[in-house]
């Protein structure tokens, strides 16, 4: 075999390391995938909040010793529609109310995890993820919740895409946009739900917003969009594993890593909009630039 | 298989298309719009003037369904306004997120949606009518252009294409000229002319006095209540004016009627892009 062949099949080896893989490549496609929505809605702060805000809820599954999904899903989508209520009122700005939730719900959840004796590790384990204790029924679970959000994402692509894009006119077409509005809350809910084993609460809103933020970069149009985003998320989870096996770097974050890695050469070297070919453009002299290229350039310079 | 759709009402072909009785809306108190009543006539052509926080937008947003007066009764064709989708409301340039990833296709394609019904794709007609309502409005050859790249006239043309895909019978047109050169608004104004001819209504705010009185049938002066609505000879009397602009407004005796200057511009902000 070789040396490329053996790298790859060693950590396949290890049934706790496949089951890790299966785990990071459906997360991350996942949340790729709805993350396209988060990035083009403005929603970052959300979902940072709201893996945050889920703590407590897992923490009380813990400790009394339900399935932490069950937990997280309750509390997650309390929180997902708490926020979306609060906002919507008009008293209070989305920005306050959204901090006001999350930073409450997860000194909850730090203040209930304190009075277990193991606290530090557990602390670790909820707050960056431990993919490599995933078991084959958290598997399926994954596997169903994340079918049931592409799924959904699928099923209302064109609502989605007017509502996201034009809000008004998701009103005069008569979309229930309240009801859609919730809906993606929830969804997100159950993607932080899927996703809390693999890279944890801290770590979460970067495979929500990086995978889609490289993918923006590189297209104009939203179903590439969200295949290129998908795409990035599925290495991002696999090479990073693959990397905290051989240089033992803890899991979630060497995934978050390499889809940062991913994001910051797009971003310098992407066909479209990359900084370096830009810069690079700007070098070449006034001749070359014909009257085609100098279109292109009123094209790409927004 | 029937499809799916949202709720929607059916017309009243003997009402006419807008008929609004004693309409107030009151927003934290503030009276945003008080005692507001008219109606429009199948196929008119109606330009509402008025300073800024007249009223303008919350009245499209009234007659769209996306607002619910305060009081008074909104019909549009004859029904309650929030069960149509024959209605478009063309929102100010500035409203929207230009980068946002798109061609001009897909946006024309959002005005097919109500129809469609959930859990359908576009078929091969609704193709068909995106490509002719870009043809339309002479957008056909930049159908697969990213909408960040049109220009401001180009961007409101895309919004009319996507009125026309949607079949919509009352266009709703906020502050479509502003920020476009002259040669742009003139070609927005022939195009929703041509619109008339199809037995669309339009409504369109404006700043422009003069693009009101030259464009358009029915002039509106409108200042939380309607002042004066009416021909346009009728409507842009200095008295009027004076009325609607208050102080923002000079009018100057000259030979032959009244010099007007009027102060209209830019006081909203962020309008321009």
């Amino acid at each position: 075999m070789s040396a490329v062949a053996t790298w790859i099949a060693d950590p396949l080896g290890y049934p706790f390391m496949v089951r890790g893989l299966a785990a990071a490549l459906m997360v991350g496609i996942v949340c790729s995938v709805l993350g396209t929505y988060i990035v083009l809605r403005g929603m970052a702060f959300f979902g940072f909040a709201l893996s945050h805000a889920i703590l407590p809820g897992v923490v009380i599954a813990y400790l009394i010793g339900w399935p932490l999904v069950v937990g997280a899903l309750v509390v997650g989508v309390l929180t997902a529609l708490g926020i979306g209520t609060l906002s919507t009122q008009g008293q209070l700005k989305e920005d306050t109310a959204i901090g006001l939730i999350f930073s409450g719900a997860f000194a909850l959840g730090v203040a209930l995890l304190s009075t277990v004796r193991s606290y530090s590790t557990d602390l670790a384990h909820f707050l960056f993820g431990n993919v490599l204790g995933v078991s084959s029924a958290d598997l399926w679970l994954t596997a169903g919740l994340g079918a049931l959000v592409v799924g959904t994402i699928i099923a209302f692509y064109k609502e989605f895409l007017v509502l996201s894009f034009d809000p008004i006119l998701a009103e005069t077409l008569r979309l229930p946009s309240t009801v859609l509005r919730h809906l993606l809350l929830v969804l997100i809910a159950l993607t932080i739900v899927v996703s809390l084993q693999t890279v944890g609460v801290s770590l979460m809103v970067a495979m929500l917003v990086t995978p889609a933020a490289s993918a923006r970069l590189l297209t104009q149009r939203l179903p590439t969009m969200m295949v290129i985003s998908a795409v990035i998320g599925a290495v991002s989870g696999v090479a990073g594993l693959y990397l905290s096996y051989y240089w033992n770097v803890a899991s979630g974050p060497a995934i978050v890593l390499v889809a940062t890695a991913i994001f910051g050469l797009t971003f310098l070297f992407g066909p479209r909009q990359g900084v370096v070919w830009r810069w690079w453009r700007t070098l070449q002299p006034q001749a070359a630039q014909g009257e085609e290229a100098q279109a292109l350039q009123r094209g790409r310079v927004r | 298989m029937a499809r799916l759709r949202w709720k929607t009402t059916d017309h009243d072909v003997t009402a006419p298309t807008v008929e609004l009785d004693q309409v107030s809306l009151n927003y934290n108190g503030k009276a945003v719009l008080e005692d507001v009543s008219f109606r429009i006539e199948p196929g008119q052509r109606v330009a509402v003037v008025g300073p800024n926080g007249a009223g303008k937008s919350t009245l499209f947003k009234i007659i769209a369904g996306i607002l619910r007066a305060s009081a008074g009764d909104v019909h549009v064709y004859g029904r309650g306004p929030g069960g149509h989708i024959c209605i478009a409301y063309v929102p100010q340039r500035s409203e929207i997120d230009w980068t946002f990833p798109a061609t001009v296709a897909d946006v024309v394609m959002m005005g097919r949606i109500g129809k469609i019904g959930l859990f359908h794709r576009p078929s091969r007609e609704d193709w068909n009518l995106v490509h002719s309502s870009l043809g339309q409005v002479g957008m056909g050859h930049l159908a697969d252009q990213q909408i960040g790249e049109l220009s401001g006239g180009q961007q409101q043309r895309v919004f009319i294409a996507r009125a026309l895909a949607q079949e919509a019978e009352l266009l709703l047109m906020d502050e479509p000229f502003t920020g476009l050169d002259a040669p742009s608004q003139e070609t927005i104004a022939e195009i929703v002319g041509g619109m008339q001819r199809h037995g669309v209504t339009v409504m369109v705010a404006t700043h422009d006095l003069n693009l009101a009185a030259e464009e358009f049938e029915r002039v509106m002066l409108l200042n939380r209540r309607v002042v004066v609505f009416g021909r346009p000879d009728q409507v842009l009397t200095s008295q009027a004016l004076v009325q609607a602009y208050g102080g923002h407004m000079h009018v100057l005796p000259a030979d032959e009627g009244d010099v007007v200057l009027a102060d209209t511009c830019c006081g909203g902000g962020g309008e321009e892009r």
